[in-house]
């Protein structure tokens, strides 16, 4: 007998496979970004902005080595003048997803907190990737059957 | 007691034939569930449930995560 400690959840963590009635259903896994830029706590907040906006981005999670998530920053943070750290100047412990929650419930948060993007970890706190609320609210709108 | 596993492990004994088994209630299954996982919910495993699972095949079982 085997344990599979990490679980269900480990297993969508890792965009693999699912069945069941929800199988294809868009959830916070398979709507997040997952390319989304990365820093550590240390590194400088003018380096991070270049290098997250020449890659197309406006925020950047802050991680340990082992991809938990500490901060997120988003375009406010990024903005700060000054030669700060990414630990300086993030949002510490941000609110996150798991990747199994449904769109339409993502879509009906970010919308009453206002939230321009959230991460999705694991249930350790490891990063999966960056939910954008214009993703989410498309995804959302297409579920209803309106125009993408 | 069961051996603590990951997801390479268990994704080598399901390709190896093991049986894969969800604990968690039925809603969640029936929603989503690892494919080719069957239902055993953790309420009801006691001796009788050996009835449902072939002696010999390794077992892998799981919930939504070690929290």
């Amino acid at each position: 007998m085997y344990d599979y400690t990490a679980g269900k959840l480990d297993w969508m963590a890792a965009g693999l496979p699912i069945e069941g009635a929800a199988a294809s259903r868009p959830t916070a896994g398979t709507v997040a970004r997952r390319e989304v830029p990365t820093c550590h706590l240390e590194e400088s907040l003018r380096d991070i902005r270049a290098r997250v906006r020449a890659a197309g981005w406006d925020a950047c999670v802050v991680v340990n080595e082992k991809r938990i998530v500490l901060g997120l920053l988003r375009a406010e943070q990024l903005a700060r003048d000054g030669d700060g750290t990414a630990g300086s100047a993030m949002r510490p412990g941000p609110s996150t997803f798991r990747p199994h929650v449904a769109i339409e419930e993502l879509a009906k948060t970010m919308a009453a907190r206002d939230l321009p993007n959230v991460p999705v970890t694991t249930s350790a706190g490891e990063l999966i990737g960056l939910l954008v609320r214009e993703d989410v609210e498309k995804a959302a709108h297409a579920r209803q059957g309106g125009p993408a | 007691m069961p051996t603590e596993i990951g997801r390479e492990d268990a994704q080598r004994l399901v390709a190896e034939g093991a049986q894969l088994v969800e604990v968690l209630p039925k809603e969640e299954f029936d929603e989503q569930h690892l494919p080719g996982a069957i239902h055993i919910p953790l309420r009801k495993i006691d001796p009788g449930v050996r009835a449902s699972l072939a002696p010999d095949r390794p077992v892998v079982v799981y919930c939504w995560d070690s929290a």
